[in-house]
């Protein structure tokens, strides 16, 4: 990987002013999300690759050229990197119109021609008509267009986006992410957008970087990394709250079989790596791989836990909804599932109604807990 | 009324303010953007003249201008004329003691630029050049030309400093502040008083000028 030529690779390190230990890839065409919470590096990850932040060390290549070589004290300027950066809070000049924040990006052709390109990208994000606007004169979905059309029109060699939904407002961002997914599908530069935001990272992005306290903790597409955290701290940082702690009771060698003593609750899982009988591990699933259970229908598929218990809370969040089973037994134990909207209606789902749930084993991640050792791997 | 005096008050007001325009944009931005070890005791210096009587400040003024003086010394033999007493001398002196009229409002202008409007600059591809000349001054603008403005009108109201340095000799250090005092010591109140009047109405139509440009560019800007 850390030979690939085309598309964006990055290697970078600093312990001042913000850690920052990540690596990254971004192949051409690709839409790469950096995910994490706030003050996880990402945005000054995101600067360090345009040139705005300097790391201690590190390498940065995009598109077969080097911008920054730590050990060859090699640190290309903002101005000599061919980037697009779309900024948090899009830093359009602010006493320039529309069509000249485009045209100062613009930097080849004669003034004539700077305007006809410039009235080009600004079609491109559908702004004909406003190009003598000025940013004030601009609602904020249109003022990120301006920033998307001069982020282009430069030809960069590498797209940045930082946040850039962030100030607009939630119907606004619905119909943006729409028209952006749709001018990216044509550029064959690699892009990274910045964002906080799972389900904007799932709706853009065709891979994902998880970053926290400015390391790298897992890449993949967004599914991969969302259904199948590599560890505990990703799934946490994820939001899932199934994250929970059992003891070994079995394992089949053979089929990876594994048997968990969920607090005398017996929990069906697939592991690969050996564990130890009696050893303390962790067990995640995501809330939408559990399963609900119409009632009366058989619980008898090999590979799943059936369980039940009475819901808690019931959240809905537009076409889903969030729901907190609490199940019975002396320990206090809650696990989370995700019901389509069809789900709760049919079946009158609400705060203290009792349902049965399956959790496939398939779908169960067991690590070795922190500071055990290695974690143990799914099947 | 001393026309000699106001030719050379207008002449020495334009020169200050002509000199410290670049230098304030200099050390404005320097001021406003990098954090560098000292800048404190940096800002401080500048600021010196705010509080220093202008007697106090034109007598060291005075002295290192001196032809037994390093400066006055080198500037004797370069010019082949001394620099006390003379309108370069009384120049260099504008230019000092204006130093915190025209810096500090060019500092907060810039300050008052977003970092994001910097960047985005950079990351367009926009030479130095280009960024201070199509972004940065445009966005400063109205703190630049209140920095210009008080340089101008503090220039024609200086006294102290001006008779330390420059003496009274007419047409080369004697400007309308000295004539204006040189007239009401002999009496002459006719004379002071046009000549106060005179001076009052230039730097209210150069502050008065400021502002409707300032509110002007504030209602086109927001």
């Amino acid at each position: 990987m850390s030979e690939r030529a085309e598309g964006l690779w990055a290697q970078v390190s600093q312990t001042l002013p913000i850690p920052l230990e990540a690596t990254l890839a971004c192949a051409p065409g690709e839409v790469l999300a950096l995910v994490g919470p706030s003050g996880s590096g990402k945005s000054t990850l995101l600067r360090t690759l345009a040139g705005l932040v300097r790391p201690a060390s590190g390498l940065i290549r995009c598109q077969g050229e080097i911008w920054f070589d730590g050990e060859r004290h090699l640190d290309l300027s903002p101005r000599q990197r061919r980037v697009g950066f779309v900024f948090q809070n899009y830093g359009l000049f602010p006493h320039l119109t529309a069509l000249e924040n485009v045209m100062e990006a613009v930097d080849r052709g004669s003034v004539p021609e700077r305007r006809a390109r410039s009235r080009q990208w600004l079609e491109r994000v559908h702004l004909q008509g406003l190009e003598s606007r000025k940013p004030h004169q601009m609602s904020g979905g249109q003022q990120q267009r301006v920033a998307m059309a001069r982020a282009l029109a430069r030809n960069p060699d590498l797209l940045l986006m930082d946040e850039p939904f962030s100030a607009v407002d939630r119907v606004t961002r619905e119909k943006l992410y729409l028209e952006l997914a749709d001018l990216l599908q044509g550029l064959s530069i690699p892009m990274i957008l910045v964002t906080h935001d799972l389900d904007e990272a799932a709706m853009l992005a065709s891979r994902m970087v998880l970053l926290s306290r400015g390391r790298t903790l897992q890449s993949g597409t967004p599914d991969e990394v969302m259904l199948k955290p590599n560890s505990t701290e990703v799934a946490r940082l994820l939001g899932n709250r199934n994250i929970f702690s059992a003891v070994v009771r079995r394992q089949d060698a053979v089929t990876g079989e594994t048997v968990l003593d969920w607090e005398g609750e017996e929990i069906l899982a697939l592991v690969a790596d050996p564990l130890s009988l009696g050893e303390r591990v962790s067990w995640v699933i995501a809330p939408g791989d559990v399963s609900y259970r119409y009632p009366g229908t058989p619980e008898d598929r090999p590979g799943h836990t059936y369980l039940g218990g009475t819901i808690s809370t019931l959240v809905r969040f537009g076409d889903t909804a969030r729901v907190v089973l609490a199940l019975p037994g002396a320990a206090e134990r809650t696990l989370h599932l995700t019901a389509s909207r069809q789900m709760v209606q049919r079946s009158n789902l609400a705060a203290g109604h009792p349902i049965r749930i399956a959790l496939p084993a398939t779908k169960i991640q067991v690590f070795r807990e922190e500071g055990a050792g290695s974690k143990g791997r799914h099947a | 009324m001393d026309w000699t005096a106001l030719s050379l008050s207008l002449r020495l007001a334009l020169w200050t303010m002509l000199i410290l325009f670049p230098v304030g944009i200099l050390l404005g931005r320097r001021l406003a953007w990098s954090a560098f070890r000292g800048k404190s005791g940096v800002e401080a210096l500048l600021a010196l003249p705010l509080v220093l009587p202008p007697t106090v400040l034109g007598y060291y003024l005075l002295v290192a201008m001196g032809a037994q003086s390093p400066l006055g010394g080198l500037y004797a033999r370069l010019a082949g004329r001394p620099l006390a007493f003379t309108f370069e001398g009384l120049l260099l002196a504008s230019v000092i003691f204006n130093l915190p009229f025209a810096i500090q409002p060019m500092q907060r202008a810039f300050e008052g630029i977003p970092k994001e409007v910097r960047e985005a600059a950079a990351c367009c591809g926009l030479s130095r050049w280009r960024t201070l000349w199509r972004i940065e001054i445009p966005l400063a603008w109205p703190g630049l030309l209140s920095a210009l403005v008080i340089t101008f009108a503090h220039t024609l109201g200086e006294f102290g400093v001006v008779l330390m340095v420059g003496g009274n000799i007419p047409g080369e250090t004697k400007t309308m502040a000295i004539a204006i005092y040189d007239q009401a010591q002999r009496l002459d109140h006719s004379a002071a008083g046009l000549m106060s009047l005179v001076l009052l109405l230039i730097s209210l139509a150069a502050i008065g000028l400021s502002y409707a440009a300032t509110a002007r560019r504030k209602r086109r800007h927001v």
